[in-house]
This record gives structure tokens, C-alpha cells and sequence, in this order.
């Protein structure tokens, strides 16, 4: 397709612009020959993109930078000696957080091809159908003869080409579906294009009175903007969605006789050994072969409080390291790690749910068929009444498709569904499927996950204030010698209190174990119960131990997502039943579900239980909204009627989930309910609108009272109706 | 009505300079980043982008 190319470099004006830039800047392009591209969350305003770019270009070996705010990404071009990690690290003293994106799966977002031949076509027919109606006024306002056929005949000049030009999306799928034996949307309205641009051809010829070639080139117009805003809406959501998927770029540091080399993930094989690093992803499964540490395993089992792992302990990839560092054998990589497993059985339920068919769909299925009945009967009708006047009879046939053509409609679901997933986007939840609002709005019971979803998953010191503030004092000392989930807490929590830490010297992290140090000669501990000789609770703590005195317990409750309390109240509010499903302990689920009102809950939930119950909900009749963020609840996110994941979560349930929380707040999920509910009585309302207008204006094309003006008073009307309908959305 | 002559050639020919237009700032991809786009002017920096050309890079 020679429009969607690029010229010559040396005809290319914007070519002539950068190389000015790069002297301006002082740079030597020659050498820049790295382009990365990194997502910035933050960046939100003019402010951002100055600081931005000027921070860039101002560091050696950058040559170029430019923030694309409306994906939230920069594209550096700089030299080889300008490490990725370099420019995340320049861009977080900046203060913006940025993240490396893995260039393979976004190059077919880079260049958007469809949307921009979509985009082309659209102009082209915006520009024919301005022309031909600058024409067609002056005919219907009473240009007669020599005058009316000439003006008929540029239209025609233009209005052709345009059309074979402008239509080619219609036509292609409409004949994709006619070999498939159905009768799409696109069918009547290929045939409506066609059928009014040749019988205004044969008219214009024949000198004949009425040319429908601005209903024709009308027609295509609308319905572009309709495909065109449909294909935004899903470049966006595809985007973002492999933007999320992009930014796990896994690597691994895999440890051969040479040393240590650093590798991505997916080459590994079994029997390779490699190093995990604290605060590292297990990339892999695998056994330990030497280091002690502890694991966290939310995302996989929803157990908030973290694992002992030492020797001949098993690892399952997407586990995170925590305290020391571990060297693990691996046993299975890549597609075959449990990780990996689930995911595709995900996929599986996935295809499942595609088979949910939107309001357009059966819109369209009622209505293709009694259209083309309308047009067939009205010329056979009228064959009979004027005694086989072919061309007065294909006339009235062609007036009726042009006029039931489904122009509203084409534009009615697309128009409410980019306005409302808009609004969304600027809440913080991106819609990764187009029939996920429609299935939210149908929501009657909600399932939630804690760790990771309704929680945050960081723990958070209880009842601080009620300790000994000169226990506290030396927890701080300790807690400050290890980078432990629970030890981070403590001194953050005793932080907000105002404590002071004591001096405490010879601190020793003993990995999975705790933190040792000399406090006023005296040995003191922090760390697991079992180390510093107490005997275990039910609820997630740390232990203080001063030689000589009993250990003294920190008990820690997760961290309550921002927003959570607001939205349990709000789902009560509106009478939704709520359920809780956790993998977790009794003990926290109970404490979870009271601070936030949830009276149904169940604790140490298996995934294959978490999907039982959904798939039970579900069967039942019930439309269930599932929300999670772990490898143990894809399965439920996929056997939910809609499912919704934080940003956070795993690429396993975010793939499962339709929508995906793009913040830390997890209050929106309230109104996307209330958007999606009215986002469908638009659609709703918009069908009504125009089969309204088909109501006043098909009886009048059937008895052969229909002008081409009237043709075009309608479908302009109605479809400028529909789309201010849908601009309603609030 | 020779007037007609010469009046829809101009405007046709008009018509056809906005669609040029249209099609020249399409290639060019003026349309990649609306929002971007309106933040800029607010900015001093002198701007001399429609983004360049990524095939050069």
C-alpha cells in the first residue's frame, strides 16, 4: 500500500529538523545507534516532558529523547556506552520512575499500520463526501438538465474512486463472512455502497433525476469513524496490556565454570544452576542447592507470611527471594514450569469465554437478515405494481438499503465503548477485551482475593504504639541491618513513632533466620520465633530477644489496599454480595474480613477450589465478578463472567483477567461498575434511536417517496444523534 | 453560468489541497501523540518534531 509508505530520507522534511536538533545539542549522531524505549508511569504534564527529555539529553552518549505522553513512553536514541540500567537509574533521580519495555512485544504497537490506513481512508472519504454534498446541494436545490448531469458527473469522478478506496474494509469482510456463510453486519452495507453507487451510475448516464453517490460516500464516512474508533479503543487496551506484559523482562544470573553471566530466562535449560539474588523473582523451578533464605509465595498460594527455604528445598518460578541469596538447580524452564502450565490452562478457559456474544452481535444478527428482506421485497413488490420496471424497482430497493443501512448503528457500540473505556483509563482500569464492559454492567456477586488484591501484600506493624519504646528503639538498630519485608515494616512503623534507634554494633543477618547484634554487651535478636526460642502464633510476627529476657512478640497485619475499605463499603451500599477466598491462614482472613465488613469468607482456599467455587457461582446463574492478583486465583479469573487484576499482579492472572487495575487504588472497581451499567443503557438507547429513525424514514422509501436528500438528512442526523448520545456518558 | 467553470475546479482544487494536507501530516505521524502534542505548547523549548522519521534511526 503506496499511502501508508514512507518517502526518501532526502525528501523527508522532519529528517532535515533532527539532524539540526542533534548539533544543537552537541551530539554526535553517528554513534547513537541504540534506540530503548522505557515507560514512564509518572510523566502527566508539559512539566514532566521537559524535565524529562532536558535531563536526558543533557547526559553524555544520549543523543536524542522524546516522551510520547499519550502511551507514557520516552524513546532514547544514544551510543552504545549508555546502559539501560543507566538511564532508568538517570531518569529516578529525575524523579520519574521508568521502566525498561521489551522492544519485541511492542514493535507492533510502535507503528499502528491499520489504524493509520484506517485514518487515511477516513480523511479521503471525509474529503469526497464534503465535495459531492457541495454538489448535491446545488442539485437538490434546483439544478435541472445539461447542469444537474454534469454535477452528477463530477460526483460520480469523485465519489467511484473513493469508494473502491474507502469501502476496501467493508468489502473484505464482508466477503470474508459471505464465504463463511454468514451474513455479517458488513454485508448489507457492502451491498448498500455498491448497489447506490451503480445505480447512481447508470442514473447520471441516463440523465436521470436522483444520484445517491453523497449517500454512498456518506455512508462509508460514518461508518470508518465507527471502525476506526473501535480499532483506537482496542490499539490502546492492546497496547498497555502488552506494555504490562513488556516490562517483565526475565533474566537470570546463571553460574557456568567461567562464572557468573547474566542471561534471560527463557534460555535456560534443566540441570543448569543458577544464583537468585534477595528480592529477586525465581525464574525457574528448581531445588536449592546451597543458601538459606526465605520465600514469599503470595502470588502463587496467597500465604501472606514467607517461607523457610533452605538445601533440597523446592522452588516454583514466580516465588521471590527474600533474605539471602540462593543457588538452585533447575529442573524445569521456560514453557514447562509450573508458572508456565498454569497459564496455558488459563488459556484455555479463556477461549471459553469468548464465546459470549455482545448486544451488537445479536443486534446485528436480527437485523442483516430483515434487511436485505426489506430490499429484495420492495423490488419484487415493485416489479409487480409498474408491470417489470427494472430500473424504478432496483431504484426503491437501492433507497431502502441506503436508508436502513446500519450507519447508527455501526457507530452507536463503538462510540459508548471508546467514551467509557476513556473514562476508565482516566480512573486508573484499562479494559483489555471490548465485551467486558457489557459483561461488567450484568455483575450481580463479587469474589475477592486478599493478599496481593484487597491487601497490598507488605505487612504492617500492629498496635506499635503499645510497645516498649525502648524495645522498639533497639528493633530499629536491628531491623535496619536487613532488607526482610517484616523488618522494613518495623522500622518504618517505629520511624512514624518518633523512636529514636539505640546504637547497636556487630549486626549479623543470618538469612532465613533474623538479625543478630551487641547491645550494651548484651546479644540481641529479631527474627523468626523458632530462633530466638518462643513458640509460634497463629498471626504473622517477628521476635525480639534481649540475652536474658523473654522474647518479646511484633505482630504484623498485611497492608490494606488504598481504597479497599471505600469499596467494600460501596459494594455493601449497593446490596452485592461479596465473597472472600483467600490461601491464607484463618487467623489474618478473619481479621481481614472484619476490619472491612466482609461477613463471607473462606481461608486456606486451594486454586482448583477458589475456581470450583466461582464455576459453582456461576452455574448457578449468578453473573460473578472475580478479583485477584495471584497464579492461584488465574484459574477463577478465567472461570469468573468478568475478572479484574491489579497492575500488580501476575502476567499469569492479568492475562486471565479482562480488566486490569492500572494504580495502587482499588475504589475504581465501584465505578466501573456504575460506568459499565450505563455504558450499556447507551447502547441500549442508541439501538432505539436508530431503529427510530428506520420507524419514520423505511415506510417512506418502500412506497418510493424517498429523495437522496432525505437519505442524507437521515443518516446524518442519526448518526450525529447516536454519537452525542454516547459523549452523555458521565 | 460559465461562472461554473471556474469556480468548481477552485474548489475542487481546495479540497483537494486540504486532503494533501491531511495525508502529509498522516505520514508524517502527527497523529501518535495527541496529548503530548497539547502539553508541548506550553513548553519554551523550541519543538522540532513531527516526530522524526524511526526508519533512520
Amino acid at each position: 500500500m503506496s499511502a501508508v509508505e514512507y518517502p526518501g530520507a532526502a525528501a523527508c522534511p522532519a529528517c532535515v529538523a533532527t539532524s539540526v536538533t542533534i548539533t544543537r545539542a552537541g551530539k554526535q549522531a553517528a554513534h547513537a545507534a541504540e534506540v530503548t524505549v522505557l515507560a514512564l508511569p509518572g510523566v502527566h504534564c508539559a512539566g514532566c516532558i521537559s524535565t524529562v527529555e532536558r535531563g536526558l539529553i543533557a547526559r553524555t552518549g544520549v543523543a536524542e529523547a522524546r516522551v510520547n505522553l499519550s502511551l507514557k513512553r520516552v524513546r532514547i536514541r544514544h551510543d552504545a556506552s549508555v546502559s539501560v540500567e543507566e538511564l532508568t537509574d538517570h531518569l529516578s533521580a529525575l524523579g520519574y520512575e521508568a521502566l525498561p519495555l521489551d522492544m519485541v512485544a511492542l514493535s507492533s504497537t510502535e507503528t499502528d499500520r491499520i489504524g493509520r490506513e484506517l485514518l487515511m481512508r477516513l480523511g479521503v472519504a471525509f474529503f469526497a463526501m464534503m465535495n459531492i454534498m457541495l454538489l448535491s446541494v446545488a442539485v437538490w436545490s434546483g439544478a435541472s438538465d445539461a447542469t444537474r448531469d454534469m454535477f452528477h458527473l463530477i460526483s460520480a469522478a469523485i465519489a467511484l474512486p473513493t469508494v473502491i478506496f474507502a469501502g476496501q474494509p467493508f468489502f473484505r469482510s464482508a466477503w470474508a463472512s459471505l464465504r463463511n456463510r454468514r451474513l455479517g453486519m458488513d454485508v448489507p452495507i457492502s451491498l448498500a455502497i455498491i448497489l447506490a453507487s451503480s445505480i447512481s451510475l447508470y442514473e447520471t448516464f441516463n440523465g436521470g433525476d436522483h444520484a445517491y453517490f453523497d449517500a454512498a460516500v456518506m455512508l462509508t464516512f460514518f461508518l470508518l469513524g465507527g471502525r476506526y474508533l473501535d480499532h483506537r479503543t482496542r490499539a490502546v487496551a492492546r497496547s498497555a496490556a502488552q506494555e504490562l506484559s513488556a516490562l517483565e523482562v526475565p533474566r537470570a544470573v546463571r553460574l557456568t565454570a567461567a562464572g557468573e553471566e547474566t542471561v534471560a530466562a527463557a534460555t535456560l535449560l534443566v540441570g543448569d544452576v543458577v544464583v537468585i539474588r534477595p528480592g529477586g523473582r525465581v525464574p525457574v523451578d528448581g531445588v536449592v542447592l546451597s543458601g538459606e533464605s526465605e520465600i514469599d509465595r503470595a502470588l502463587l498460594t496467597g500465604e501472606s507470611l514467607p517461607v523457610f527455604a533452605g538445601p533440597d528445598a523446592r522452588l516454583s518460578a514466580g516465588e521471590v527471594n527474600l533474605t539471602g541469596p540462593l543457588t538452585v538447580r533447575v529442573t524445569a524452564a521456560g514453557r514447562d514450569t509450573s508458572l508456565a502450565r498454569m497459564a496455558d490452562l488459563v488459556a484455555v478457559a479463556e477461549s471459553a469465554r469468548n464465546r459470549y456474544t455482545t448486544l451488537a452481535d445479536r443486534a446485528a444478527r436480527a437485523y442483516s437478515p430483515l434487511v436485505h428482506l426489506l430490499s429484495f421485497g420492495a423490488f419484487g413488490v415493485w416489479m409487480w405494481i409498474t408491470g417489470g420496471d427494472v430500473r424504478h424497482a432496483i431504484n426503491i430497493s437501492a433507497a431502502v438499503l441506503i436508508i436502513t443501512c446500519p450507519c447508527a448503528l455501526g457507530l452507536a457500540v463503538p462510540a459508548v465503548v471508546t467514551a467509557a473505556s476513556g473514562r476508565l483509563f482516566r480512573a486508573g482500569l484499562l479494559i483489555k477485551d471490548g465485551t467486558a464492559l457489557e459483561r461488567l454492567a450484568e455483575v450481580d456477586c463479587v469474589v475477592f482475593d486478599k493478599t496481593g488484591t484487597l491487601t497490598l501484600g507488605t505487612p504492617e506493624p500492629r498496635d506499635l504504639a503499645l510497645q516498649d519504646a525502648a524495645d522498639l528503639a533497639v528493633v530499629m538498630a536491628l531491623a535496619a541491618g536487613s532488607s526482610h519485608p517484616l523488618a522494613v515494616a518495623l522500622a518504618r512503623g517505629a520511624r512514624a513513632h518518633g523512636i529514636v534507634a539505640e546504637t547497636v554494633t556487630d549486626l549479623v543477618e543470618v538469612p532465613g533466620y533474623g538479625v543478630e547484634g551487641i547491645w550494651q554487651g548484651r546479644r540481641v535478636r529479631l527474627g523468626r520465633a523458632a530462633w530466638v526460642g518462643a513458640a509460634p502464633g497463629q498471626d504473622t510476627a517477628a521476635w525480639l530477644q534481649v540475652e536474658g529476657r523473654a522474647p518479646v512478640a511484633f505482630v504484623f497485619d498485611d497492608a490494606l489496599r488504598p481504597g479497599a475499605a471505600a469499596l467494600i463499603a460501596a459494594l455493601n451500599r449497593q446490596g452485592m454480595p461479596i465473597h472472600l477466598l483467600s490461601g491464607d491462614v484463618p487467623g489474618a482472613v478473619r481479621g481481614l474480613a472484619d476490619r472491612l465488613g466482609i461477613t463471607d469468607w473462606q481461608a486456606e482456599v486451594l486454586p482448583a477450589d477458589k475456581a470450583a467455587f466461582v464455576q459453582a457461582l456461576v452455574a448457578s446463574g449468578r453473573r460473578v465478578l472475580m478479583v485477584g492478583d495471584g497464579l492461584n486465583d488465574t484459574a477463577a479469573l478465567a472461570a469468573a463472567t468478568v475478572s479484574i487484576s491489579p497492575a500488580s499482579a501476575l502476567d499469569a492472572a492479568r492475562v486471565a483477567s479482562d480488566i486490569v487495575l492500572t494504580g495502587r487504588d482499588i475504589a475504581p472497581i465501584a465505578e466501573a461498575l456504575r460506568v459499565a451499567k450505563k455504558a450499556t443503557r447507551r447502547i441500549r438507547e442508541n439501538f432505539a434511536i436508530s431503529f427510530g429513525y428506520n420507524v419514520i424514514a423505511v415506510p417512506l422509501a418502500l412506497v418510493g417517496l424517498a429523495t437522496p436528500l432525505m437519505a442524507a438528512v437521515a443518516m446524518s442526523l442519526s448518526s450525529i444523534t447516536v454519537t452525542l448520545n454516547a459523549l452523555r456518558l458521565k | 453560468m460559465n461562472i461554473l467553470a471556474v469556480l468548481i475546479p477552485i474548489s475542487l482544487s481546495l479540497g483537494a489541497v486540504g486532503l494533501l494536507a491531511f495525508v502529509w501530516t498522516l505520514r508524517h505521524r502527527q497523529y501518535e501523540d495527541p496529548r503530548g502534542d497539547a502539553a508541548r505548547i506550553l513548553s519554551d523549548d523550541y519543538d522540532e518534531a513531527p516526530a522524526p522519521k524511526r526508519g533512520t534511526d
